[in-house]
């Protein structure tokens, strides 16, 4: 690990004003940063450490939904009342990731930045975009299982590894930053950019923006589900995620808020999809038409085809346990 | 840096390096050897200590972010004539062969005992919001951040049950 300067910020303030600078991270769980420290893959020459700051803590808002502190674990919040009761999908999904000394120290708004699991991301002897500028992919014509299908670029085929932000995503999550220019909430739908001919820039977060808070709209209803498809039963990232929440009412879809994990450099959420589902009997067929839709434009990499008809299974499988008749 | 660290009811002050890991300071600069390094990426949980009542990878963590914590490592635990209840059912259940595994499992067992206690659902709990039991299939999901390469999972798990099934009866 390459040395670095150390700063405990005391307030918020202050920690945005340190984060600013050249070549410097906030360190909060740090299961991610420090893992990609060790390899040298990041190299911060400061890391401005943001344990001690007021960040924590669920609070109700007024319209019903909840004010998720930055610093909550991702234990206490898949073990939160509230969310279980009212967001299963996101308990769910926080559950189905990492390992529960992980989820004990990885924080909510740190899991949101978490980096790709590409192994030619952690392999400083091979080409990487994302890591290194103009070096190339190697991903492209490699080992590439576990990557991306959907809004890839010729200069990464990356995947978002998260568990929660896909449920995130499905629920409408909003992303509280503060930066030198004071707060700001950022659509989670809004948050992450398409790796294009930048896949290092993965956010719209400027320079020393912290997240301070996610915000949920109120409890959605409906079914809520997170299905994970892995290569072994726990402690794995996904093949591919759907986290659905979906209501029928009179025989037909009133309502599908849809994300998945596993197939782009993003939790992915396609509105053509859910649209596509509203209004509609829930039929083999129509699981099928959505499935087309999200992956009009799906590309396998060799490695990673499977993922395409898998996605399709998957989909269906998830919609046809949401909308079937309560027993 | 000058710090100082709690461990097993001990204040320590220490001069690290701020790149030590919470690990590294734990077995090399206080003695207390009994957490492990494994993978030293936080995948395999030899190294698991128990800080502020959670357990965690001490490897994926600085010691320097961890000042004023309460620190347990499984030489807080127990000791070779007093050992803790689940030091003993691993002795007595064969939850180990080479035993390298052992302190990173035992660590995580305390504590995820407590958070079964606590109601916290897991992976395979079927009603987020009911009761939930020390199953083999709960605790087989609860302990997989903790690897044991010679398979002793059978073992681990009997101990542990055991152990659940004794407080819960307590």
């Amino acid at each position: 690990m390459r040395a670095f300067d150390y700063i405990r910020a005391g307030d918020t303030a202050q920690a945005v004003r340190e984060g600013a600078g050249q070549e410097t991270r906030f360190i909060a769980g740090g299961t991610n940063l420090l893992d990609l420290m060790k390899l040298e893959v990041m190299a911060p020459e400061r890391i401005v450490d943001i344990t001690r700051l007021d960040l924590g803590g669920i609070e109700e808002t007024q319209d019903g939904g909840l004010r998720i502190g930055a610093l909550v674990t991702n234990s206490d919040l898949a073990a939160d009342a509230r969310v279980r009761r009212g967001w299963p999908v996101l308990s769910r999904a926080l559950l189905a990731g990492a390992s529960g000394q992980l989820r004990n120290k990885a924080t909510t708004g740190g899991n949101l930045l978490q980096r790709t699991r590409c192994y030619y991301f952690y392999d400083r002897g091979e080409p990487c975009n994302k890591r290194e500028p103009g070096s190339g992919c190697a991903a492209m014509g490699g080992t590439n299982r576990i990557l991306a299908i959907l809004g890839t670029s010729e200069h990464c085929i990356a995947t978002h590894p998260s568990d929660m932000a896909v449920a995130m995503r499905a629920l409408g999550a909003r992303v509280e930053v503060e930066g030198q220019d004071g707060t700001r909430e950022i659509a989670l739908d809004a948050f992450y950019r398409l790796p294009a001919d930048t896949p290092h820039i993965e956010t719209v977060l400027a320079p020393g923006e912290l997240i301070t808070a996610v915000i949920l709209p109120a409890p959605a209803g409906g079914r809520q589900i997170y299905r994970k498809v892995r290569d072994r039963s726990s402690y794995a990232f996904a093949l591919v995620s759907v986290a659905a929440v979906v209501e029928v009412e009179n025989g037909r879809i009133a309502k599908a808020q849809l994300a998945f994990g596993g197939l782009g450099p993003m939790p992915w959420r396609d509105a053509k999809v859910e649209k596509a589902l509203v209004g509609e009997a829930p039929s083999p067929a129509l699981f099928d038409r959505a499935a087309d839709i999200l992956l009009a434009e799906a590309r396998g990499h060799g490695g990673n085809d499977f993922k395409i008809p898998l996605t399709r299974r998957t989909l269906a499988a998830v919609l046809s346990q949401a909308t079937e008749a309560a027993a | 840096m000058q710090l100082q660290l709690d461990v097993n009811g001990e204040r320590h002050a220490l001069d690290l390096d701020p790149r030590t890991s919470l690990l590294d300071a734990l077995r090399d600069h206080l003695g207390l050897t009994g957490s492990k390094k494994g993978c030293d990426h936080g995948q395999c949980g030899a190294c698991t200590v128990i800080v502020e009542g959670r357990r965690i990878n001490s490897c994926l963590t600085l010691a320097c972010m961890h000042e004023g914590d309460e620190i347990t490592t499984v030489e807080g635990l127990g000791a070779p004539d007093d050992l803790s209840p689940l030091q003993r059912a691993f002795v007595e259940h064969d939850g180990y062969q080479c035993g390298y595994c052992t302190p990173g499992q035992i660590c995580s067992a305390t504590a995820m005992l407590g958070e079964i206690e606590k109601g916290w659902p897991s992976n395979v709990t079927e009603d987020l919001e009911a009761q939930v039991e020390a199953s083999i299939e709960e605790i087989s999901e609860r302990m997989s951040g903790n690897l044991c390469r010679c398979s002793c999972y059978p073992g681990i798990v009997d101990a542990i049950r055991q152990v659940a099934k004794e407080e819960a009866g307590a």
